[in-house]
């Protein structure tokens, strides 16, 4: 079936089987490989991303349910000259990805809880990242990563 | 050379990563993420069985399947190798290690094991393929539980005629030991049960291989610790040249000793390329994972200390009985044996005695998780101090105090054979007790437990000191290791100045690539943005042990330093040449070799570069090109260590364990980069809290693994976890120039010991005094209401 999207911002589409993954989608079909697959139950949140803004585990949704919507995923955050978005640049300000491989659902989790909430505490913020597994950090960065963004992007919110 | 004041220092710095960008914007490739056009998929069919004689396989209907290129049995196979899966750490001369081939063959050993290979043109085909293989099972009795397992009334392996696979024994003076507790005011006798833990590495295994399309040479990627360990163990296993052999490691995402082995399914890929002179490419699911990945832990300890009533330890005799799982794996035997030497810990005994006995059983096989013998020893030990102070009455650090190594013992010669670099113990736990706040934490636990609040406070200490900077070669012969502990390093300076830096270690997390710069960066006195570090590819990294046992830095960062140095003192002789002077006269700062006294007169390192490429005024008998390669074996291990506090409360009502807050000193050495520094500890704490209080892999009555899943298996999230409250002691380690010890491990081995003497410490009052791992409310719950009944 055909399947048309915009992601990041350009339209995509590609025929696909009926059972396609969106993060498989992702992957295979458009070479977005940002979007990593850590496990079969939809519990580590590894392949995060925003379907019309919101977060989504793209593990949990039929490409074809993405038809006509908008799917930004972490290749989509940076500025096409390459400069980082606020959040991703505070990731790295906090040292809060290690292997990396959680980093891309981690950080779109956290666009979510940024757009959710006007301010932000730390209990809201693990309590935002619980779906998300990271072995490397202990989640102390991260946290710390998240709420520094908020803290930057206040302002312009 | 030496270095000035004037000189800016990178080392100490807290320099954010330049690995980040990469892998936040995800550009970076993990394996499976590489494209390779028409690469083949590999499945396969796993032993659904803990144990069970294979009776009839039946690949009819799936080698009809559509895309379904070759369907293969253990026995279709057998001629692909040229020796079975390698086990590189023999512990004893007549150690029993079973066949063990990438596909079983005849019986199965375990639920998970590979048994039929399916290999099509899709993932998809392949799967479905796989569904249709038929494999006909005559089930036979598994061997489960380790207590069961010595008395071989059940075996794991019928051919071997016991489950014992080796006994190793470190027993200096058995005399010293009885005497000492025929001698006791005190003895305490315990058994703790570290649980097997799944490592789950977030990103699981994957990798393709890919062969030239002529010459016989193939490129293996996977997502593993050890590329170079890799290659030779390929070599070895496939009977392909090692010549012909390219691994890669491309971006890893965490190993925490999983990758850290050789695997069935690179064997398979790697021969099934050969064979089908095609790309063959493998990605795990989590599920398989779960069983098919080494676990980790898995031992049975019996804990003995001998004491008199002032609380002073005499002797230790520690027993062990150690899960191998169904096969020996990389190092699966020498895990044990990495705590052999510390079930002393941190404390001045005087009489030693510890025996292990390896087993096996119809369970995944265990090998090197995070901390790996030592996070095991860290426990019994600490478990039992704090055992012994209740015994007499004692505040825990107070025992310890009583017997920490004093900072003036060291270098300090320990009763099971090792030279402690340096430490200081005391400085630790002073440290951390202040951080706590500990005499208020002790206060604020009295008033709850007069108020009979139901939200019961625990405090947990424990010290640890561990054995790292994997290896000096020599040692590792006395251990019966099959290779050795050295780390490869070559700097080349380019002719821009820019400047190479190759490694033998394989990063995966760890920031190599930021460290090492800075190191080179520091010693040159240059920008660390003009250093590049190359690394995990044998095609340009060939020699290299890898990455493990947190000894990158002080093996790998050492060599790195070291081959700067050489470097440095090629580049003088060409500058004493070109400025007429001799070596002696000359310092290097800021970049510049420069005459002492007269620093008009001087030579940049720049110049130097480009005059080593021109090669057009070179003194005679100096080679062109400004590069030093090295190899460098540590003269001894390090030895960080460190004191962790852990608060928990308990909910009376629920049995719920809550950690609130979590207190560490670490003495690492000195600090290349702080803020790598405290993400290592962030983690390790964060594994060492999970066993504590989360995670177990458990089995049922049958073998079945039961919570294959990320699911059903707890690995913490954010929620579970408090922020953490770091704080250091420096006391550089002599064994290497830089005066570092390494970190990857030691959160771990300092953490699960000071959560359950705090889930213990918070029930003390009601008489409790052990708590098995992990301290689940269920089993928090259960122990609260048994000692309310017996009170």
């Amino acid at each position: 079936m055909r399947v048309e999207v915009t992601v990041n911002g350009q339209e995509r589409a590609a025929d696909v089987e009926p059972r396609t993954l969106l993060v498989h989608f992702l992957r295979e079909h458009l070479g977005l490989t940002g979007t990593n697959v850590g496990c079969d139950t939809s519990s580590c949140g590894a392949c995060t991303v925003l379907l019309d803004g919101e977060s989504v585990k793209s593990c949990t949704v039929l490409a074809a349910q993405a038809d006509g919507r908008s799917v930004t995923t972490i290749e989509g955050l940076a500025d096409p000259d390459g400069t980082l978005h606020p959040l991703q640049r505070a990731f790295q300000e906090n040292h809060a990805l290690q292997c990396g491989y959680c980093t891309p659902g981690m950080v779109m989790v956290s666009m979510s809880i940024l757009a959710e909430h006007d301010t932000l505490d730390e209990a809201t913020v693990r309590e935002g990242l619980e779906g998300n597994l990271c072995r490397c950090t202990g989640y102390h960065n991260i946290v710390k990563a998240v709420l520094a963004a908020k803290e930057e992007m206040g302002a312009s919110r | 050379m030496t270095m000035t004041e004037a000189q800016e220092r990178i080392i100490g710095q807290r320099r954010v990563r330049r690995e980040d960008p990469g892998l936040l914007s995800g550009e970076n490739r993990f394996s499976d993420d590489l494209v390779v056009p028409g690469a083949l998929h590999l499945v396969l069919v796993r032993s659904p069985h803990a144990h069970a004689r294979i009776a009839r396989v039946d690949t009819n209907t799936a080698r009809s399947m559509p895309g379904v290129v070759a369907v293969l049995t253990g026995g279709d196979l057998q001629s692909e190798w040229a020796s079975p899966m390698p086990c590189a750490w023999p512990v004893t001369p007549d150690m029993k290690s079973p066949a063990h081939y990438p596909l079983a063959i005849d019986y199965v050993h375990y639920a998970g094991e590979g048994v039929v290979a399916v290999v099509a043109r899709s993932q998809t085909e392949a799967v479905d393929a796989a569904g249709e293989v038929i494999v006909e099972y005559e089930e036979l009795a598994p061997v489960l539980d380790l207590e069961d397992a010595v008395k071989d009334g059940t075996l794991a392996h019928e051919e071997l005629a016991s489950n014992t696979s080796f006994v190793w024994a470190l027993d200096p003076n058995p005399e010293a030991v009885e005497a000492a507790f025929r001698a006791a005011k005190v003895t305490v006798s315990e058994r703790y049960v570290q649980q097997r833990l799944i490592p789950a590495a977030m990103e699981p295994r994957a990798m393709v291989v890919v062969p030239s399309p002529m010459g016989g040479d193939y490129t293996m990627y996977s997502a593993t610790q050890i590329p170079h360990v890799l290659r030779v163990m390929l070599a070895l296993t496939t009977g392909i040249p090692e010549t012909k052999l390219r691994v890669v490691a491309p971006s890893v995402g965490g190993g925490f000793g999983s990758k850290l082995d050789v695997y069935a399914e690179e064997l398979l890929c790697l021969a099934l390329a050969r064979r089908l002179r095609q790309p063959v490419r493998f990605t795990e699911e989590r599920g398989e994972g779960t069983m098919a990945t080494i676990h980790g832990r898995g031992q049975v300890q019996y804990m003995e200390l001998a004491a008199n009533d002032d609380g002073k330890v005499t002797a230790i005799r520690v027993k062990l009985l150690a899960d191998m799982g169904a096969y020996l794996q990389l190092v699966t035997p020498g895990v044990p044996l990495l705590g052999a030497f510390l079930y002393h810990g941190v404390y001045d005994v005087g009489a030693y005695s510890f025996t292990c006995t390896g087993l096996f059983t119809n369970k995944t096989p265990t090998d090197a998780y995070r901390g790996a013998g030592r996070p095991e020893a860290t426990y019994a030990i600490e478990r039992a101090m704090d055992t012994l102070a209740r015994k007499l009455n004692m505040d825990p650090a107070e025992i310890r105090r009583r017997n920490f190594i004093a900072a003036d013992k060291f270098p300090y010669e320990s009763v099971a054979g090792l030279t402690f670099d340096s430490g200081s113990y005391h400085e630790n736990l002073a440290k951390a007790l202040h951080n706590a706040g500990y005499t208020e934490l002790r206060a604020e636990q009295e008033r709850r437990r007069a108020a009979g609040d139901p939200r019961r406070l625990g405090i947990g200490v424990s010290c640890y000191v561990e054995m790292c900077g994997l290896a000096p070669s020599r040692v590792l012969a006395s251990l019966n290791y099959g290779a050795g502990g050295w780390e490869a390093a070559t700097v080349r300076i380019l002719p821009t100045s820019k400047v190479q830096v190759v490694t033998g270690t394989a990063p995966h997390g760890q920031g190599h690539e930021t460290s090492w710069s800075m190191i080179v960066a520091d010693k040159l006195g240059i920008s660390p943005d003009d250093v590049e570090v190359l690394h995990s590819d044998t095609a340009i990294a060939p020699h290299g042990m890898d990455t493990y046992g947190s000894r990158s830095l002080s093996v790998g960062g050492t060599a790195v330093y070291l081959a700067t140095e050489r470097v440095i003192e090629k580049a003088m002789k060409i500058a004493a040449h070109q400025l007429e002077v001799a070596e002696e006269d000359l310092e290097y700062v800021n970049a510049a070799f420069r005459v002492k006294g007269s620093p008009d007169q001087q030579l940049p390192l720049a110049a130097i570069a480009f005059e080593a490429f021109t090669a057009h005024n070179l003194p005679d008998g100096v080679e062109p090109n400004l590069e030093a390669s090295i190899s460098w074996d540590p003269p001894n291990f390090t030895f960080p260590n460190g004191t962790h506090i852990a608060v928990v409360e308990i909910d009376e009502e629920t049995g719920e364990v809550r950690l609130v807050r979590y207190i560490a000193v670490d003495d690492c050495g000195n600090q290349i980069n702080p803020l790598i520094v405290e993400g290592q500890v962030h983690g390790g704490i964060t594994q060492g809290v999970a066993q504590a209080l989360y995670e177990e892999a458990l089995y049922d009555a049958s073998g079945q693994l039961l919570n294959a899943s990320l699911a059903d298996y707890l690995v913490p999230s954010a929620s579970e976890m408090p922020s953490f409250e770091l704080d250091s002691t420096v006391t550089p380690s002599p064994t290497n120039p830089l005066g570092v010890k390494g970190v990857g491990e030691a959160g771990t081995i300092g953490s699960a010991p000071a959560v359950i003497n705090a889930v213990v410490d918070a029930l003390a009052d009601l008489g409790v005094m052990d708590c098995e791992m992990p301290a689940t409310p269920e089993r928090v719950y259960s122990l609260i209401q048994q000692a309310k009944t017996q009170q």
